[in-house]
């Protein structure tokens, strides 16, 4: 292969005819345009900032699905709880043939569903609560049988669910234990301590909010919202936001492959659809991506520039001219 | 007072410092890194989408450097807070329309003619780095839109094997690496990326040299 002679500047603009050009007054004005308009959007339409969902607000507001949330923790039948990686090791995550990205580094952010969004915080909180503690303990001594005998029970009677005073109240049963660890863990979460115990996790200076994020995405009370603010997967919701703000506009494409075939299809195509849809959308992404770079070396790709005459507009005064080297 | 004596050549050679100068001078004289003048061409208006991207990245950096001086919360309980935070909002949303702007227009000139490829490629791969930069700033609002995004977001991470070492979930990961890691990372490839345009100047009219676009 014959090395290239780099060519200079001088060279390469050599028989063209140059005018004068002020690259800093040019960077300057644009500064000064960009800015004004970035401080009156800014000024008259503001930016979203609706107030984040609290396990607090979650209990609350719905205690049913809060506390049908943590018996399911407690069955481990919770999204979390049969995760998989990076998590937990309940799941296998998603594959497209071979490849299962999501195996390959192990449990690397260790999460037991059961323990640490219920028991941990009760026993946390058992501290001067006798009621509890019996509870606790009854519940940790018996059988694994018993506990999904109280567990099924406790989890069909709270179909039909009340509530009163913010309380969930249930019909008669045979639950054990579990309506006073459930109606305490309510409690709690009404105050305000699950956030807390949750995020704190023994420490005290903390940002990682896997747990109650975890959690609370367990439940049917956060996604509600989502859904009202068309915020889910299938209503493009990872490029919108609230409100009627542009939001991650940029990720149009990546968010379109979630809407359409294979990946909206159960039985997909080439091993593709909705059960691996993260993973396979991943792939076409990245596959899009490095083709983009790429582009100048793809031929058809990198000659549609030349073939469609867009460039005429570009460089009208050059093509008009009728000149090539004026 | 003792005079400055000249030091022979001879006792320069192999100076690594002389050798990074006479490289620099060569391939980025000043001349062309501040230049005044240009090929006539370069008055159509596509060349501003390129400069009004680097002005809205100068306002998205000053923005965010004021909210992040302030702290993560500042904003939610400040108008002027809110104020700061709705720039550096906007400015993001101008900058990522100039630059797609910029990037089609690129496109449709073939911008990577003449040696320019890696030019293109770095062009990419900012528009990849400001996506993620933007991703992890929607995860560091502290509202219902970071919950949301941050639960929804998981399992793509997560599927990849990405969540592994990429928590969404993990506010103080996503808040570190958009306030610091990620715009360092956007700044300097945009800096790359332009001397790579001044070092060869901007590319000649398709057709002016052959006919080929690529």
């Amino acid at each position: 292969m014959k090395a290239k002679k780099q060519v200079t500047q001088e060279e390469y603009y050599r028989g063209i005819r140059m005018v004068p050009y002020d690259l800093i007054k040019e960077l300057t004005i644009a500064l000064v345009g960009v800015g004004l308009l970035a401080l009156i959007l800014g000024a008259a339409l503001s930016s979203p900032d609706v107030p984040p969902v609290t396990i607090a607000s979650w209990a609350q507001s719905d205690p049913v699905d809060f506390v049908t949330t943590a018996t399911n923790e407690l069955q481990g039948g919770t999204i979390s709880a049969g995760y998989g990686n990076p998590y937990n090791t309940n799941g296998s995550g998603q594959s497209w043939g071979p490849i299962a990205p999501v195996q390959w580094f192990g449990t690397r952010i260790p999460v037991d569903s059961a323990n640490s969004f219920v028991i941990q915080p009760l026993k946390d909180a058992s501290f001067g609560n006798t009621d509890l503690g019996k509870a606790l303990n009854q519940w940790s001594s018996a059988s694994s049988d018993q506990q999904t005998t109280w567990l099924k029970a406790y989890s069909d009677a709270l179909g039909k669910a009340t509530v009163t005073d913010g309380k969930v109240t249930v019909a008669d049963g045979q639950y054990g234990p579990l309506p006073v660890m459930l109606n305490n863990l309510l409690g709690i979460a009404q105050a305000g301590g699950l956030d807390g115990l949750l995020l704190v996790n023994g420490r005290f200076y903390q940002t990682d909010y896997t747990q109650a994020l975890l959690f609370m995405g367990d439940g049917g009370y956060l996604a509600g919202l989502a859904q009202n603010a068309n915020l889910t997967g299938s209503q493009w919701g990872m490029m919108n936001e609230t409100g009627t703000y542009p939001g991650q506009s940029w990720l149009w494409l990546y968010t379109m492959w979630y809407q359409v075939f294979p990946f909206t299809s159960s039985d997909g195509f080439l091993g593709l659809n909705a059960g691996n849809a993260d993973l396979g959308i991943i792939i076409v992404m990245t596959v899009l991506t490095v083709a983009l770079a790429l582009v100048p070396f793809i031929p058809v790709l990198r000659d549609i520039p030349r073939w469609v005459p867009i460039h005429r507009l570009i460089w009208k005064e050059y093509y008009s001219a009728g000149k090539r080297t004026p | 007072m003792a005079e400055l004596t000249e030091v022979k050549p001879e006792m320069l050679e192999g100076s690594w410092t002389l050798r990074v100068r006479n490289t620099v001078d060569r391939v980025l004289p000043m001349d062309h890194l501040l230049p005044h003048r240009q090929p006539y061409y370069v008055g159509s208006w596509v060349y501003v989408f390129g400069v009004i991207t680097i002005a809205a990245l100068v306002w998205v950096v000053v923005s965010g450097v004021v909210l992040s001086f302030m702290g993560p919360q500042w904003w939610h309980a400040s108008s002027l807070g809110r104020f700061f935070n709705s720039l550096h909002f906007w400015s993001v949303q101008l900058f990522f329309i100039f630059m797609v702007l910029h990037l089609w227009g690129q496109y449709f000139m073939a911008g990577w003619r003449a040696g320019r490829a890696a030019t293109w490629m770095i062009g990419v791969v900012i528009f990849a780095a400001s996506i993620l930069t933007a991703f992890t700033g929607y995860l560091s609002q502290q509202n219902f839109d970071s919950q949301f995004i941050a639960i929804n977001a998981k399992d793509a991470m997560n599927s990849a094997g990405i969540g592994a070492f990429f928590n969404v979930l993990n506010f103080g990961q996503m808040y570190g690496l958009h306030v610091m890691l990620l715009p360092i990372t956007v700044t300097f490839l945009v800096v790359v990326h332009i001397v790579m345009v001044r070092a060869r100047g901007v590319v000649k009219p398709i057709g002016a040299e052959g006919g080929k676009a690529s």
